[in-house]
């Protein structure tokens, strides 16, 4: 059988075996991404630490391999990451997938970049980045455009 | 003189030397030779159906009804034969029965607008859990605008439509129009529309039987079911695009308004007032899809010539075999068991989701489709948000099956 390049073995263990998932009680940020197109949702709650940085990130995520993966993969790179480092994080990663364009997309989601070939499955692995900036600029996610 | 011997193949092989009739198939993706288990969103088309309308682009077209020369009247000819075709197909008392619509989606449209602008507040619709969004969104629609209640008839576990409940939907007499699939693209549900229609008919309501998915696998006789409304869209049936039928008993068409209004349509018209054409043209407003027509036309003639006994068989044939070999697949679950089905099997998989098989699958050249199939209710009716289906046609084979089958174990033994 073709795998493709997209289901590596570390996609797969993350959508199996998450280390981020769950509610996150008490969360001082929320956000959710949708794609309407599929019935995909991811649900992320945050914490901030005290010098206004990500803290602690979890996400619900209803999806496909690929959407529980980069939820996952998200929550554990935007630890760290002030408001604006992490848009942009979420941003130059959705252009990696839409353009092909690495414009500084962090080497662990170099993963997802074969979703290139695979146009309509782009938003399954944007949407927990599009929850995590609803989350953080307060604006509803946009639904499924891209994708 | 010598009898060639009677050679009696299995149904599920007796359509094989069809394949050659579609030159897609010929075709490879991802590098391995084309499996298109698809066939309920879209069909392929027979080489008869692309040279048809090739040939009428090249030899015998111009605009219809209006020209007085010679082309013109060939082509008005063509395609209005094909209307002719259409209700033998579906055995029509009378072609002028017969409206082209772009596809499906139209025709309930048209049936929506058209028969629902006389329809009054206090008056019922009833469709099923197991509608197609094209035949529930525009009954929402018509709700909206004219205070119409929209009821909704349940379904079992197995995805048989509950007559009963149907029944008592209807009993306080308010119902004017049921409205239902006769056979569920996403649950291979074949309605028993006969039964359907008496239920209809004996509350005093008419009945509209979405047709998309029936035509294409059995025949239908509108007379025999005793509908009112008949629907189904060309590209499902080996034609092509843009082509659609709408068809309705003439004395319900007669009473209804127009739909759109333009050319074609017209008998008279000032600028104070214009009056309608008779049927159909009063529901053909402007030029229509005249070469997709005529490809409709050779789609059926094509249908016509293979027999609709050889389809149903070949179709059973591959139902009965697919169904124990999906089974065979670890923590895979065919959704839905409803009575009778078409050849349609949606499934889900333990630890898979739907996304990820449709795209694994098609890595390996195997064509289905995954989501909700424009039937986000009936989803969350089973409680899901998506699943995998495969869908057959004429041309689809055994060792297709086989190869779902074995692609779909390997898939499942890469994510557990
Ligand atoms: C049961 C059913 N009804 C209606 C439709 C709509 O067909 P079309 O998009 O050609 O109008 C479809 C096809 O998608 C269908 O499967």
């Amino acid at each position: 059988m073709d795998r493709d390049g997209l289901y590596q073995r570390q996609v797969i263990e993350r959508a199996r075996a998450p280390a981020h998932a769950g509610p996150l009680e008490g969360a001082t940020g929320r956000g959710e991404g949708t794609n309407p197109m599929c019935g995909d949702r991811v649900r992320i709650g945050i914490w901030f630490d005290g010098d206004g940085r990500i803290g602690t990130v979890r996400h619900q995520a209803r999806g496909c391999a690929i959407c529980l993966a980069s939820a996952d993969m998200m929550a554990e790179l935007a630890v760290g990451q002030d408001q604006g480092g992490a848009v942009t994080m979420g941003r130059s990663f959705a252009a990696l997938l839409q353009t092909g364009q690495d414009g500084g997309v962090r080497p662990e989601l170099m993963v997802f970049a074969p979703l290139r070939q695979h146009r309509s499955r782009i938003r399954c692995a944007t949407l927990a980045w599009s929850a995590l900036e609803a989350a953080l600029t307060g604006t509803p996610a946009e639904d499924s455009k891209d994708g | 003189m010598d009898v060639p011997p009677v050679v009696m193949l299995d149904p599920i092989d007796s359509l094989r030397d069809r394949r050659a009739d579609f030159p897609i198939l010929g075709e490879t993706v991802h590098g391995r030779p084309l499996v298109f288990l698809d066939s309920a969103a879209s069909a392929q088309k027979p080489v008869q159906v692309i040279d048809a309308m090739g040939d009428a682009m090249r030899t015998q077209y111009a605009n219809i009804h209006r020209g007085l020369h010679w082309m013109s009247e060939r082509t008005t000819d063509a395609y209005e034969a094909v209307r002719g075709q259409v209700a033998g197909l579906i055995g029509a008392p009378a072609r002028e029965e017969v409206i082209f619509t772009r596809n499906s989606t139209e025709a309930i449209n048209l049936v929506a607008y058209s028969f629902g602008s006389l329809m009054r507040p206090g008056q019922a619709v009833v469709i099923s859990e197991m509608e197609h969004h094209a035949n529930l969104v525009p009954w929402q629609m018509l709700r909206d605008r004219t205070g119409i209640e929209l009821r909704v008839a349940p379904i079992t576990d197995d995805g048989d439509l509950e007559l009963d409940a149907l029944e008592r939907l209807l009993a306080d007499g308010k119902v004017a129009l049921v409205a239902v699939t006769h056979m569920s693209n996403v649950l291979g549900t074949v309605t028993p529309a006969r039964r359907i229609a008496d239920i209809a008919h004996a509350a005093g309501a008419r009945v509209l039987f979405d047709g998309s998915q029936f035509v294409v696998h059995r025949r239908v006789d509108v007379q025999a079911i005793d509908a009112d409304f008949y629907t189904f869209t060309g590209h499902k049936l080996y034609g092509p695009t843009g082509i659609g039928v709408l068809w309705g008993r003439r004395e319900l068409l007669d009473a209804m308004p127009p739909f759109m209004g333009g050319g074609d349509m017209i008998s008279t018209v000032t600028f104070e007032h214009s009056t309608w054409a008779g049927l159909p043209h009063k529901f053909e407003a402007g030029t229509p899809a005249i070469i997709e027509t005529i490809g409709l036309g050779a789609a059926i003639s094509y249908i016509e010539a293979i027999g609709y006994e050889a389809i149903a068989a070949h179709e059973a044939a591959l139902v009965a075999y697919a169904l124990p070999r999906l089974a065979e697949v670890p923590g895979l679950h065919v959704v839905g068991a409803p009575a009778e089905r078409g050849g349609v099997i949606s499934f889900t998989m333990d630890d898979v989701h739907p996304h990820d098989i449709a795209t694994l699958l098609d890595r390996n050249g195997i064509a289905v489709r995954a989501g909700h199939h424009c039937a986000e209710p009936l989803m969350r009716r089973l409680g899901l948000s998506a699943t995998a289906r495969a869908s057959f046609a004429l041309y689809t084979t055994r060792e297709e099956v086989d190869a779902l089958v074995s692609t779909l174990t390997q898939i499942r033994g890469f994510f557990v």
